[in-house]
């Protein structure tokens, strides 16, 4: 399996066991994860994300399981060469999250990125929410990621793939029957937020938008990466399909697996 | 052994159209996840006649039936809480009465009254004298009110818990949204406060928290609206705890904070 939704470091709001390298890994083994796409979660609130790429970077070469995927901030000068840098350095993908960096969601810092992101053929990760917004501190204002500014995304930048975390089934559907059928196969979700039974939303969801827009994630440290295995053990999936899901459609994200 | 002490059904009379068929999952996933029981309620009409956190009397005579039949449908698989609303005193009494007579083996309260209010005091006295342990609706630190529901937090919970130490509390939903840091906080020191584990979050350290705060035996497992959070949660405890410990969790714990016999 891969996990595409995990961070390292700890969280500015509350305590968070599991945060280190080893420990992420401890519990990969124990469920069955083989690799992670990895986020340097503090680095989600810098002014400069790109003073942890190092770190990262150095974590991803000494853990080969946990690709990086570096946080890009397209407000800052000279971001184009942070994300040569992790282009270079073999990040799997880049992530920015405007609710945290502070930038309007569908402004043209947002589009700058995404759309560099298709030209540098890397896919653009962003959360629709880190945490429950019900039980954040009275100090982690950042607001969710709307569903306009993925629409603006979508279809401002035709080569650029999309994959969503955190998002749950109303976000989804708003966003993929608002699209155009070449700019919904660029998105992709991760199943972290996505209820199963009794509501069974997760199996409606594959039905109507089909396993090849689904991602294995979970948000680990910061949700129980069993979450997502259990919401699987819930389905009656083929095995193709299980297996499409939790692994090959983020092979196929991946340029390192496609060269 | 598994026991979901939070579950919910639905009847004819909900405004789910698709209440049978929620039913009908949930029991098919509660086979798959090896549940045992479903102890569960129904909140009035969910809306339809009468607000869910704020059901009329009417509400609550259909939909406590309506889960007596249930329970009678699938006696090996479901029990009863009766839901009551605590603005209604003498329904709610005759409530509960009708219920334990009738196989009903827990009290359920919502939020259609602040936990500490003394109007709760006569249904947990009705409790206490019936051996049925009391679950109530919490919001994980009430920072402020919230439409549509007249919710309370632990603090509150704890109150009427220190007024009625003879009747075991059931804290509801500690993943179901809020700060349950402030949860545990508050529960600490109450002994006849337990917590539920149910709720859609599956938050990382919260489970350790919640361990560190009141220990395994004072901790139930649920699932509410979502299975699939309360599988989750499950398997990450049965990887912390030693065996003896999560069954506790599982089920030790829920049989004896409800009625001796009633999950026989």
């Amino acid at each position: 399996m891969i996990d595409v939704n995990a961070f390292l470091g700890a969280s500015p709001w509350r305590p968070v066991p599991g945060i280190e390298p080893a420990a992420l890994l401890v519990t990969m083994d124990q469920l069955g994860i083989g690799t992670a796409w990895v986020t340097h979660l503090p680095s989600l609130y810098w002014k400069d994300p790109a003073e942890s790429h190092a770190e990262l970077f150095g974590i991803a070469g000494r853990y080969p399981r946990l690709r990086p995927v570096p946080v890009i901030h397209p407000g800052l000068p000279d971001w184009e060469a942070d994300l040569r840098r992790a282009a270079a350095e073999g990040a799997v993908a880049v992530r920015a999250d405007p609710g945290q960096l502070g930038l309007a969601p569908a402004g043209h810092e947002m589009l700058e990125l995404v759309q560099a992101c298709g030209e540098a053929d890397l896919p653009f990760v962003s959360a629709v929410r880190l945490e429950d917004l019900r039980g954040r501190h009275p100090l982690d204002v950042a607001p969710e990621l709307p569903t306009w500014a993925v629409r603006s995304w979508a279809r401002s930048a035709p080569r650029t793939r999309l994959v969503l975390t955190h998002a749950d089934r109303g976000f989804i559907e708003e966003v993929h029957f608002s699209l155009a059928s070449d700019e919904g196969r660029r998105c992709w979700w991760d199943i972290a937020w996505i209820w199963g039974p009794p509501e069974d939303h997760l199996a409606h969801l594959l039905a109507t938008i089909g396993v090849g827009r689904f991602l294995f994630g979970s948000g680990q440290p910061l949700r129980l990466a069993e979450t997502p295995i259990a919401r699987l053990d819930l389905l009656d999936l083929s095995a193709p399909d299980r297996h499409a899901l939790t692994t090959g459609n983020a092979l196929n994200l991946d340029r390192r697996t496609q060269s | 052994m598994l026991i979901d002490v939070h579950a919910h059904f639905f009847h004819r009379e909900s405004a789910r159209v698709d209440g049978a068929e929620l039913n009908r999952r949930r029991l098919a996933a509660g086979d798959r996840m090896g549940i045992t029981l479903h102890v569960a309620s129904i909140l009035g009409s969910w809306g339809r006649h009468s607000p869910t956190y704020f059901p009329s009397p009417a509400d609550l005579t259909i939909a406590n039936a309506a889960q007596r039949a249930l329970q009678q449908q699938h006696p090996g698989r479901i029990r009863g809480y009766v839901a009551v609303n605590p603005n209604f005193t003498t329904h709610a009494l005759a409530e509960i009465a009708t219920g334990a007579r009738e196989g009903m083996v827990g009290l359920k309260l919502a939020a259609s009254r602040r936990a500490d209010d003394p109007l709760l005091d006569p249904l947990c006295e009705a409790a206490a004298s019936l051996g049925f342990p009391v679950l109530h609706h919490i919001w994980q630190h009430r920072r402020r009110e919230w439409p549509g529901q007249e919710a309370s937090d632990g603090v509150e919970l704890c109150r009427l818990a220190a007024r009625h130490p003879g009747v075991n509390f059931i804290l509801a939903h500690i993943g179901g949204g809020g700060d349950w840091l402030h949860t545990l906080r508050a529960v600490r020191a109450h002994r006849n406060v337990h917590v539920d584990l149910s709720g859609s979050g599956t938050d990382g350290g919260m489970l350790e928290a919640c361990l560190r705060a009141v220990g395994a035996e004072r901790l139930v497992w649920g699932a509410d609206v979502t299975l699939c959070t309360g599988w989750a949660k499950l398997r990450h405890l049965e990887r912390l705890l030693p065996a003896p410990d999560a069954e506790l969790i599982r089920s030790g714990n829920a049989v004896r904070l409800f009625p001796a016999g009633a999950f026989a």
